[in-house]
């Protein structure tokens, strides 16, 4: 019976597994809903801030701000890559890597740097080993990810942007569609795409306090965050939605795995039975 | 009574939606009393408090640790940021980001050395089996 009892462990351990991933596809089915209330409470920040950055497209602004222009020569771009922390949610950060390094050989072959900066441990650990300039870095952001904790990868981004040593900056994320449904997606942050209205039809400008560059500039820098800010959260809702789909296949995997290894476990016993009673039934015979 | 739109917003969050006789905040030039009908402006707020009129003469008062302000003719929106920044403070962010981004690649010499400690211990480990064995050999 020495197969019967590793069979019988194999059981247990298998039973084990599925009660781990069982837990965890309860712990991040709550968590979508968490991360999309969260998406929803940004919302109408993103809305008003659209709002103003449409009222100063089409007012007479002065001055054209370097995120609104477009650079003709493109010799450096920059990405805001955001991953996940944590592991064990599917193919959420190998699909949005994958589409990254197309993107990625893609410039090489036309001869463009390309500078990133990552946030999450699992962009971080993966861009660090490739043919890539790291420039900023931030990992564990929780649960409930704060603007405050991007400022300052997004800064340095934007400070290559200003100085002329990136001419175009993206953002890269999974865009949340359901809960069965992630979306590698790769946005254009810098410059900022011009908007539709024809510029100026009013001809009225804004009185600015203190003047228009610097009002422009924070106006414009907030926008970027709360685009990345966006972007973060729906990166967590995907990830939430991801693990729990895993861990959903991890479960019923499990459970088949527990059907089938009973079955060899029945056979491996029934077999050892009938062997036991036919050697009885043949030494009885002997005698 | 004329009264106008005031929409208050964090990144966060949404703080106060809904229409007044009149906005008062902390701009960087000064305290400013939006009325209805004020001439289209953006400023950026100082950290301080935002009051706002309520038609019944009722008040509300918000505290917001900066951002910005826009006057449309018959809409105040106030974009408050949720933390407190500073041009040095976002400086300070920025290098964080950078040393966390410097530390996160040296750490590739650490996987690296790690990879040759493991190496070479297999290495040792065989090296030991084989004089074990050589020993019982001869023993015999």
């Amino acid at each position: 019976m020495a197969g019967a009892r590793e069979i019988r462990t194999k059981i247990k351990s298998v039973h084990n597994t599925r009660k781990v991933t069982g837990a965890l596809e309860m712990v991040s089915a709550s968590k979508i809903r968490k991360a999309q209330d969260l998406m929803r409470a940004s919302r109408p920040y993103a809305r008003a801030m659209r709002q103003v950055i449409g009222h100063i497209a089409r007012a007479n602004t002065e001055v054209k701000h370097p995120f609104l222009v477009a650079r003709e020569e493109v010799k450096r771009v920059g990405y805001v890559i955001i991953s996940t922390d944590r592991g064990l949610c599917g193919g959420l950060n190998s699909n949005l890597f994958r589409k990254m390094l197309r993107e990625i050989r893609s410039w090489h072959e036309k001869g463009v740097a390309v500078d990133v900066v990552c946030i999450g441990q699992k962009a971080t650990q993966f861009f660090r080993r490739l043919d890539v300039n790291m420039v900023g870095s931030v990992t564990h952001l929780g649960e409930r990810p704060q603007i405050a904790q991007l400022i300052g990868v997004i800064k340095v981004m934007l400070d290559e942007y200003t100085a002329g040593n990136v001419d175009r900056l993206s953002l890269v994320y999974n865009d949340f569609i359901n809960t069965m449904t992630q979306k590698a997606t790769i946005d254009a942050l810098l410059p900022l795409p011009p908007s539709d209205d024809i510029a100026s039809v009013h001809g009225w400008d804004y009185i600015y306090e203190p003047d228009a560059e610097s009002v422009l500039e924070h106006v414009l820098t907030r926008y970027i965050e709360s685009l990345v800010y966006q972007a973060v959260l729906e990166n967590l809702a995907s990830e939430h939605a991801a693990r729990m789909v895993a861990m959903k296949s991890a479960s019923d995997n499990a459970t088949k795995a527990i059907e089938s290894l009973t079955l060899v476990y029945n056979k491996a016993r029934q077999a050892a039975i009938t062997q036991e009673i036919s050697e009885i039934v043949g030494g009885a015979a002997a005698v | 009574m004329a009264t106008i739109r005031c929409d208050i917003v964090s990144a966060e969050s949404e703080i106060f939606r809904g229409t007044a006789q009149m906005v008062i905040a902390t701009g960087e030039m000064g305290e400013l009393g939006i009325a209805p009908r004020h001439a289209p402006l953006i400023t950026r707020l100082k950290p301080g408090q935002v009051r706002v009129l309520l038609e019944g003469g009722e008040e509300q008062f918000f505290y917001v640790s900066g951002g910005m302000l826009e006057v449309q003719p018959n809409l105040v929106t106030v974009l408050a940021d949720t933390a407190i920044r500073a041009r040095d403070l976002d400086e300070a962010a920025a290098r964080n980001a950078k040393a966390e981004a410097e530390r996160a690649l040296a750490d590739r010499s650490d996987a690296l050395s790690v990879a040759q400690a493991q190496a070479q211990l297999a290495q040792a480990m065989a090296q030991l089996q084989a004089l074990e064995k050589l020993r019982r050999t001869l023993k015999r």
